[in-house]
């Protein structure tokens, strides 16, 4: 079966008088490395958000794995391998990054309901939160509440409890964003570490990232997507210079 | 991996798991209560009761965030059915008290789907218009409910041994405690599950929990049901242990009253409902001893000191002078 990770077909979404997703069509290969670029305020945001299913699009459909799932609420398509990164961290503060963590995990083994049992009672639960923590370097703050932690490791929390659902499709929304250069390496490292079958689409400000990163990339103006091409086309393409590269053009 | 990473872990998440001395010294400090104070074991059990109905709040508002200006309508129609039954026959205060939370349950899995859209302010209208509803049914159906006469009944002995009501007021007492006690190790239990924990995730960041595939309306569905549940048995031994029920049962100032408490007593913390229960009604029966007219001053006065001030401020400046036991110890039900 050949139906990419992650389609949309013709997403539109307008809010009052303004169209803030026109009529996008894309699609994510599987395994995909794909950037998504464009200005602030090009709806970027409103793109993931239709894509997760946190806003219904005022049309158009949204495909995981060929399977249409326009209508399903966001955690529906969670369980189905579609999850996200937030641009801003959106996390437990009070929690620890070792409950963040067993909530993904003990939801995606069907264990999230259970009321009868203390939680940590599931071997298999507390090895794969062990292993997360380990991965992205959490395991010396897994008591430390979210809220007291440094931003970069916040940072870190956010990408693992993606990766803790286990996804075929992760959508990074600025993963580097505001994190102080000395903590940015991890986030990098973090990056690359990620599993190669997962197809992911990041989107970032940051060009360094982008270009390291990313097979693909596709730029999205005003809600439009103006073009979509291996990186070095865009960064040669004059029209993306124009509206969003500037004098930074890298190439 | 390492087996004492592991290990960590888990201990980590089941820190809560184990009762600790403070909890079991505050369950055996009650039940001494009931026995060397008989005199007051009206007021104690008073005191339980509104704990439970206090709990019951608690389930909602501290574990998963949801508020609501209408827990009187569980804490009613529990105490209805439960008179009912009784007036019926069917006397047995135990089959009683499982049918009233049973009716109690099923009437807030039915009105929870309201409480998933909107802000609190629309949960706290929707919640209250349903008490409101309750009340007004209760009070148009005199034949059912007695209409603004209530209804007095005789309920049967506990286990067909021990009288309830003004015979026996250190068995209502007796009785009130042990289903407190038993409901509340259940709450405690879920409050420590996964599922409490979700709840705790929900109440942090609905979006987010959204977003690691947790079913959220769901599960506000659930607990708000099993909410309703504690707040019918609440009600039901209410109506057991006086023998009456009257529509002030339904009364808005119950749902008011019982914020309160949580709110006194610190919400997300099970044993927030049940302190705040009784600081709640001591200071009631003090002050009105005192000053008939005017014990609900002292009441408001605390509260606006205690949402100023701050609880987790106070609470620290206790921790400073008891290091150990106020900050872990008696934390015993938190997600």
């Amino acid at each position: 079966m050949s139906a990419a990770a992650l389609e949309a077909r013709g997403l539109l979404k307008q809010f009052g008088a303004l169209m803030a997703t026109d009529n996008v069509s894309f699609a994510l290969a599987r395994g995909a490395r794909h950037a998504l670029i464009g200005p602030n305020g090009a709806g970027k945001t409103t793109l993931i958000n239709l894509l997760t299913g946190v806003v219904p699009p005022t049309e158009g459909q949204v495909l995981l794995e060929g399977k249409d799932v326009t209508a399903l609420p966001a955690s529906a398509r969670v369980r189905l391998g579609l999850s996200r990164t937030f641009q801003i961290n959106q996390l437990f503060p009070h929690l620890t990054p070792a409950e963040s963590l067993g909530l993904a995990v003990s939801e995606r083994m069907n264990s999230g309901a259970d009321f009868w049992r203390v939680a940590g009672t599931r071997a298999g639960i507390v090895a794969e939160i062990e292993d997360l923590l380990v991965r992205f370097g959490l395991d010396a703050d897994l008591e430390t509440p979210t809220r007291m932690l440094p931003y970069g490791k916040q940072r870190l929390l956010e990408i693992a409890l993606a990766l803790a659902t286990r996804p075929r499709v992760l959508l990074l929304d600025e993963p580097a964003a505001g994190v102080p250069e000395e903590e940015r390496r991890d986030i990098l490292a973090a990056l690359a570490a990620l599993p190669a079958d997962v197809a992911i689409l990041l989107i970032e400000h940051d060009m360094d990232l982008v270009f390291s990163f990313a097979t693909r990339i596709s730029v999205l103006v005003a809600g439009r997507l103006l073009i979509e091409g291996e990186p070095e086309a865009i960064a040669k393409d004059e029209r993306v210079r124009a509206v969003y590269l500037g004098e930074e053009a890298h190439g | 991996m390492t087996a004492e990473a592991t290990a960590a872990i888990e201990a980590h998440l089941r820190r809560r798991e184990k009762w600790r001395w403070p909890e079991i010294a505050f369950w055996v400090a009650v039940l001494i209560a009931i026995f060397l104070i008989p005199s007051r074991d009206a007021l104690i059990n008073e005191i339980l009761i509104a704990g439970l109905f206090a709990l019951s709040l608690d389930l909602i508002l501290g574990l998963a965030g949801i508020v609501s200006l209408g827990q009187a309508a569980f804490f009613g129609i529990g105490a209805y059915a439960a008179a009912i039954l009784a007036s019926a026959g069917l006397n047995d205060p135990i089959f009683g008290l499982f049918v009233a939370a049973a009716i109690a349950a099923g009437l807030g899995f039915v009105t929870a789907p309201l409480l998933l859209r909107g802000s609190d302010l629309t949960r706290l209208m929707v919640t209250l218009g349903v008490a409101l509803m309750l009340g007004e049914l209760a009070n148009r159906n005199a034949w059912l409910t007695g209409g603004a006469d209530g209804l007095n009944f005789t309920v049967g002995k506990l286990l067909g041994l021990f009288p309830l009501g003004f015979t026996g007021q250190r068995n209502a007492a007796l009785y009130s405690f042990v289903v407190l006690f038993i409901l509340f190790a259940i709450a405690r239990r879920l409050a420590q599950s996964p599922f409490g924990l979700a709840l705790a995730a929900i109440r942090e960041n609905r979006l987010r929990a959204g977003a690691l595939g947790i079913a959220t309306g769901r599960r506000i569905v659930a607990v708000y049901t099993v909410s309703a549940a504690y707040a019918g048995a609440a009600g039901a031994l209410l109506a057991q242990t006086t023998q009456i029920a009257s529509l002030d049962l339904f009364d808005f100032h119950r749902s008011a009253d019982v914020m309160l408490m949580v709110i006194i007593g610190g919400a997300g913390w099970l044993y927030g409902g049940l302190v705040g229960a009784a600081a709640f009604i001591v200071l009631r029966d003090v002050i009105s001893a005192a000053t008939p007219e005017y014990w609900e001053f002292w009441i408001g006065a605390l509260l606006v000191i205690l949402v100023l001030t701050g609880r987790e401020r106070i609470r620290d400046a206790l921790a400073r002078l008891w290091p150990r036991a106020a900050t872990r110890s008696l934390r015993g039900g938190t997600a």
